[in-house]
């Protein structure tokens, strides 16, 4: 039993990750109607940022300023480039194509992520950028309950994904921008006749969500260690399954989506093998989209005609 | 009665006005377009603008050309190349590319005349691939393995193929658009980690399979490169023939009628469903046929081979064409092929590909000449005024000499600053050209022209610095770009016509 509980917290720490960035996807998701592909690059984005700011205090064994002040100078430094980079991206390359058929806008998101891939291989080169956690952050000091133990990285992520979760969801619900951001969402015409800046918002929720991502990408160099240019691939990929599985559009199911994706990856390595654990991820996407394409907590769109 | 009294307001010539105007034009234009070809393209085709001068005359005469001999004499002349001694290297791109050609044909299908985003499509390739691969070679029922010609192999594998096609196809009953392109995207993912991964015994694992069989019928081997590059022009012409008979047919017609409005078609009795589906397994089919003769060329099949950078690839190829045109697909991807495959290899074409683009662009574009003439003068000010201010500054910011070799390395030398470390420098040179190329966009009339003088500086710079060192990186991000710029500013391809949208 302890063994499912480690692998219950292993998992939920890399499902709040996905959640993350399967935030950023369902925001984008939801007021352009587009697949916004290039979510898995500003996640590798954001992880490199990480690491060139650990870099520049020293690296991990010769650290200048206190942990917490670095953590800070990454997440904050990650969120705010990273968000000032997907907006750019959506004024470059997005907005010209707004009324565009919808293929359109999914082939330049290709494209975009594709340009992101490559071009911080030209920056940064091949070789993967190792954060060397454990040298500035002990594992050791974390939690035992029982057998189980949960290292403090591990309690970093989770307890900040959830803050941000709970303030993302303050920020739609409770906000004049989150009250624009649904009104664009339901519609872009109607908002823009109402007196809604529907560039800014769109603006504002690209920030946000590309913030988002830049911060899991730090998480997840905290948290494995490594870094390099095709990392955004595979999760932009399951964080899409997550936001998919918990119905596209819907923020709760978003993360619900993300934990479960982790929690079922992580359950598949553990008990099953680890070769097969990218399949099985996409076979249960298959699955769930054949069965119930609205997702676990989405509502059946009518088409509009 | 009153209908004796009608007759002259009901007749045809309106009675105000000239008699000129009121009759109707031309026969031609009362007759509408023709069946298949999209209304608005039609009405516009009379008010084209041509080129001036010669170029326009040739222009309209190439117009004139009619499909088919178009289709001939270029695969006359695609099938004559080799005469001209084509070297070994030469050969391997041509092949190379006339297999992604093929493949941006078939992809044509789905998601140029039926609309749907396929991003599974290499795994057709690829099932292709490794069909042929398992079928003709000794992998299977060892030690002798299976070895069939390749007349039974080839079909066996593209009927297999196509089924899978139909399978893969079947969520585009349920889904469209975003999912259906996700969903595919999975299944092309799910071959690499299949082949990757499943019955390495079998399948070969990251090992790949080796020792394929030659294409062989009838008692022929293809052993030769030329071969190969003869084979697949035939097959391509073939295809490219069968689809223009498939395009101009009822299927092809009923595919473009789902594209643009499913419920319309639906409502006009079109089987909707079986009509996408069609699009699928035809895709695959194609994609069969590449996978195969590419199996049979390479010899051996690896699943990095069938990867996502090779399905950009593709569509990079079909959207530089212009979706929906067989020939815009055939010729996008393969002149994609030759500048990436081959141009891009050797720096000093890579130079004269750059430098020559944007020259070229800027002749284009950029109206009047005196503008033109007062952005390249700044330019080359510019430049030697950098050179000269960095040099007086450090000797070390311009101890480095320009990647590009030959002329266009001695024209620079005293004008671009390549400094010591060029690669820091470079890699800095690239955020700000980016940043540049963004506000580029941005900003309008008398502001863009200042701020071009800059960014053509800097993207000499980071070529000379950076691009042009890693080409294999460069011809990457070349192909992300092409797939943003051509969406955002010329969504129909190179040679596409521009289609007619339905509000959404």
């Amino acid at each position: 039993m302890a063994f499912f509980f480690q692998e219950l917290v292993n998992g939920l720490t890399t499902g709040a990750l996905y959640a993350l960035v399967a935030l950023g996807f369902s925001m984008v998701y939801g007021v352009l109607k587009l697949l916004n592909f290039a979510q898995g690059g500003l996640y590798m984005i954001g992880a490199y940022i990480g690491f060139f700011v650990l870099r520049w205090f020293g690296g991990p064994t010769a650290l200048t300023i206190p942990v917490p002040l670095l953590l800070t100078i990454m997440f904050v430094l990650a969120a705010g480039l990273v968000g000032g980079l997907g907006v750019a991206i959506e004024r470059f390359a997005y907005r010209p194509l707004r009324d565009a058929p919808r293929i359109a806008p999914l082939i330049t998101a290709i494209g975009v992520y594709f340009v992101l891939e490559n071009s911080a291989l030209l920056l940064f080169g091949a070789q993967f950028r190792v954060y060397n956690t454990p040298n500035f952050i002990s594992f050791s000091s974390g939690i035992q309950i029982g057998s189980v133990s949960i290292d403090s990285v591990q309690i970093l992520v989770l307890v900040m994904s959830l803050v941000l979760m709970v303030g993302l969801r303050q920020l739609v619900n409770r906000t004049r921008l989150g009250k624009q951001m649904r009104a664009v969402a339901a519609d872009r015409e109607a908002a823009e006749m109402l007196g809604i800046n529907v560039n800014f918002t769109i603006a504002a929720t690209f920030f946000l969500g590309s913030a988002l991502a830049g911060i899991a990408g730090v998480m997840a160099g905290l948290l494995f260690n490594q870094v390099s240019n095709t990392i955004g691939f595979v999760v932009g990929l399951k964080a899409f399954t997550a936001s998919v599985v918990g119905g596209i559009g819907s923020l709760p199911g978003a993360v619900l989506g993300g934990l479960l994706i982790g929690v079922a990856e992580s359950f598949i390595t553990g008990y099953v093998s680890s070769t097969y654990t990218n399949l099985l991820v996409f076979a249960l996407l298959i699955v769930v989209m054949l069965v119930r394409p609205s997702g676990l907590f989405g509502q059946a769109q009518l088409q509009k005609v | 009665m009153s209908l004796d009294a009608q007759p002259p307001a009901a007749g045809p010539a309106t009675p105000t006005g000239p008699a000129g105007q009121a009759a109707p034009a031309s026969p031609g234009e009362l007759a509408g377009p023709q069946v298949g070809a999209d209304e608005w393209v039609a009405r516009q085709a009379h008010r084209r603008e041509y080129l001036p001068s010669v170029l326009g005359m040739a222009q309209r005469q190439f117009e004139r050309i009619g499909w088919w001999p178009r289709l001939a004499v270029a695969g006359l002349a695609g099938a004559a190349l080799p005469l001209l001694g084509l070297g070994g290297f030469q050969l391997q791109v041509a092949i190379d590319a006339l297999v992604v050609a093929l493949l941006a044909v078939g992809l044509n299908i789905v998601v140029g005349w039926a609309g749907l985003l396929d991003l599974g499509y290499v795994a057709f390739f690829g099932i292709g691939a490794y069909g042929f691969a398992l079928l003709s070679s000794n992998q299977l029922n060892p030690p002798n393995g299976i070895h069939l010609p390749s007349i039974l192999a080839i079909p066996i594998v593209m009927i297999f193929t196509g089924i899978v096609g139909l399978l893969v196809g079947l969520p585009s009953r349920r889904l469209i658009g975003d999912y259906l392109a996700i969903i595919t995207l999975f299944f092309g993912e799910a071959f690499v980690e299949i082949t990757n991964n499943v019955a390495p015994s079998k399948l070969g694992g990251p090992n790949g399979i080796v020792g394929i069989d030659p294409i062989n019928a009838f008692g022929i081997q293809i052993t030769s490169n030329t071969g190969y590059y003869l084979l697949l022009v035939i097959v391509l012409v073939v295809t490219m023939a069968v689809l223009r008979l498939l395009e101009t047919s009822r299927t092809g017609r009923a595919w473009r009628a789902v594209r643009d409005d499913s419920l319309a078609a639906g409502s006009m009795t079109i089987p909707v469903n079986r009509v996408k589906l069609m699009a699928f397994a035809f895709g695959a089919m194609v994609a069969a046929l590449a996978g195969t003769i590419f199996a049979a060329q390479q010899i051996s099949v690896f699943p990095t081979d069938f990867d996502t950078p090779f399905l950009v690839l593709i569509y990079a190829g079909l959207i530089l064409g212009g979706a929906g045109s067989i020939a815009g697909a055939c010729v996008g991807a393969l002149v994609l092929m030759v500048i990436y495959d081959g141009l891009l290899r050797n720096p000093t074409y890579a130079g004269y590909l750059f430098y020559g683009l944007i020259l070229l662009t800027l002749l284009v574009k950029l109206r009047p000449w005196r503008r033109l003439a007062a952005v390249l003068a700044a330019t080359v000010a510019l430049g030697f005024a950098a050179h000269a201010i960095a040099a007086a500054i450090s000797a070390r910011a311009v101890a480095g000499s320009p990647q590009s070799t030959g002329r266009i390395a001695s024209a620079l030398h005293y004008w671009v600053i390549v400094p010591a470390n060029p690669q820091t420098a470079g890699n800095w040179g690239y955020v700000a050209l980016v940043c540049l190329l963004i506000a580029l966009v941005q900003v309008k009339g008398r502001w863009r022209t200042i701020l071009l003088v800059p960014t053509l500086y800097l993207a000499s710079f980071v070529w000379e610095t950076r691009l042009s060192v890693e080409p294999a990186i460069t011809r990457q991000i070349l192909i992300g770009a092409i797939l943003i710029v051509m969406m955002n500013a010329r969504p129909q391809g190179l040679l596409g016509t521009r289609r007619v949208e339905p509000p959404t």
